[in-house]
């Protein structure tokens, strides 16, 4: 059976490319990066060529970027790290209600650590009201951190605008950007801390890291022989951090093109079927591969299983497809209704996403929609 | 996840369906909280003589609310209210732990269905399924309520 993807914005396949060079360091240049024999020293010079490789080519030019395990870690690390290292200035940290889970929860966390948390609305397409945020701006606030591309419903935030915001009010400003990096801009002279991974751009999972500006104040989150300048200790994972580096060389405008073509492609045809809807906003301010879309009268699980079995990979945010039967926050943030919650769908395409292979799951998505449909009870 | 039995009622339900002049419909559950049954049963001679369902949900739900109709169909009504979730899991090989809460929405509409029939045909109505109605209206509003604070519209 013919199995197509399109749940990119969970996770990408390893490029031959990334795989091809990250191979020599799991058994030929394995060394320790600290190791002061030329096994290390050969694999921490890799590890500095990646790192100033993904420097160069994301034009942070006044940043530092230091590798971590991952986005989850990149966030913990920004949020907690500035909470702490500012304690004294003060406790008060903005962000939204559609950030990603690590987020929310590292913020709630320190919300039961002595530190306030204000989480600002979005309107009905994702956007953060840049009034509302310089409102909430307090004396002692230390930090905002505001999602770039959030994840459910592709919103791109105007990191310029807050960036400016932040700056005028001496705040430091972090940015999610593990699904908009190498597919957006990012404006990375206005933002203090980005978080970025490598797993959502055909690179292995398990690393990321978070672009710091120099001067910073921040605390480590790992404690221990003070690797990445006493910022993130831990033994290297040298082979993830030169695939990484790889997966950013390898990304191309044409591949951005693909994914924003094909996902075109589907919500045109997918917005055809009679009673749905699409979520998030509609022309360029949208990741470029992410499409979420409702379909009235029927349930998310539902609907990917059945795709699920006819070969094709969504998901969806709807509460009997989650761990705690909530439903997604994000959908709820955005005033939709119910019956659309709980029914929308996450389409997310790739760099190598076929046209045939879209046409075949819009065909697919109107058998499945009106078999579901059928089940259903009428509105 | 699911077991193979439920994957092959939720792919193939049976019984979908609804039926005119029903002797009894039941609906439980809420767009809210994501799920919706209702079930339509027939009566003769106090016997389920044809049983369809209409399901708005996940997998478990349409596979929970398809078998329960398997199982109660020409069945007696007496016998029907003594369907327990045990049973409906069992008949399914199992249900994952988080996902045994539609088992019991889908007794609860088999239940609701016959409330509706004794009702409507002015039988006697057994206490306990009085109450069981009781608390499925009370658990409607509560919902309701709950939501409209959270700011949802609810379309009725």
């Amino acid at each position: 059976m013919r199995r197509i993807y399109l749940d990119y914005a969970a996770t990408t396949p390893i490029s031959k490319e990334v795989l091809e060079a990250m191979k020599p360091f799991f058994y030929k240049k394995f060394g320790n990066a600290s190791s002061i024999h030329k096994f290390g020293r050969e694999a921490k010079e890799a590890l500095e060529n990646s790192r100033e490789f993904i420097k160069k080519k994301s034009s942070a030019k006044e940043h530092e970027l230091i590798f971590t395990s991952g986005g989850t870690e990149s966030n913990n690390f920004a949020i907690k790290g500035i909470a702490f290292a500012n304690r004294k200035k003060g406790k008060h940290i903005i962000t939204t209600k559609i950030e990603h889970d690590c987020v929310l929860n590292a913020c709630k966390w320190l919300e039961n650590n002595g530190f306030e948390v204000s989480y600002l609305s979005v309107d009905k397409e994702g956007f953060v009201n840049l009034e509302e945020l310089e409102k909430t701006i307090r004396k002692d606030t230390i930090l905002v951190s505001i999602i770039h591309g959030n994840n459910e419903i592709g919103t791109i935030q105007n990191l310029k605008e807050i960036g400016k915001i932040c700056m005028k009010k001496g705040i430091y400003f972090h940015t999610d950007a593990c699904q908009s990096f190498m597919k957006e801009k990012i404006d990375f002279d206005y933002v203090d801390l980005v978080s970025v991974n490598a797993h959502k751009i055909y690179g292995p999972k398990g690393v990321g890291g978070l672009f710091i500006r120099k001067g910073v104040k921040i605390d480590p989150l790992l404690h221990g022989g003070g690797h990445e300048f006493s910022l993130r200790s831990g033994t290297e994972n040298v082979a993830g951090i030169v695939g990484f580096a790889k997966a950013v060389e390898i990304m191309k405008e044409k591949d951005i093109e693909n994914m924003r073509k094909t996902r075109d492609l589907l919500i045109r045809g997918a917005l055809k079927i009679e009673n749905t809807r699409l979520n998030g906003p509609k022309g360029e301010k949208r990741l470029c591969n992410n499409a979420n879309i409702s379909f009235i009268g029927i349930e998310g699980e539902a609907i990917v299983l059945r795709l699920d079995e006819k070969g094709i990979a969504v998901s969806t945010g709807s509460a009997c497809s989650s761990r705690s039967l909530e439903p997604s926050h994000v959908l709820l943030a955005l005033g939709l209704r119910p019956e659309e919650i709980h029914s929308a769908i996450r389409f997310s395409t790739g760099k190598e996403t076929k046209k045939e292979e879209i046409e075949y799951v819009v065909k697919t998505l109107e058998e499945v929609v009106g078999e579901l449909r059928n089940i259903s009870l009428l509105k | 996840m699911y077991s193979k039995k439920v994957m092959q009622y939720f792919l193939h339900p049976k019984n979908v369906g609804e039926i005119k002049n029903a002797s009894g419909v039941g609906e439980v559950g809420n767009i809210i909280c994501g799920d919706v049954m209702r079930l339509y049963i027939k009566v003769k001679d106090d016997v389920i003589k044809d049983i369809k369902f209409k399901t708005l949900g996940c997998a478990a739900a349409i596979a929970t609310s398809s078998i329960i109709t398997e199982i109660a169909k020409n069945k007696k009504i007496e016998d029907a209210l003594k369907i327990s979730k045990e049973e409906i899991i069992k008949s399914l090989g199992g249900l994952p732990p988080i996902k045994v809460h539609c088992s019991l929405l889908a007794i609860d509409a088999l239940k609701e269905a016959i409330y509706d029939y004794l009702k409507k045909s002015k039988r006697k109505i057994p206490e306990d399924l009085k109450k069981n109605h009781e608390r499925i209206e009370k658990e409607k509003k509560i919902i309701k309520k709950r939501y409209e604070k959270i700011n949802l519209k609810i379309k009725n």
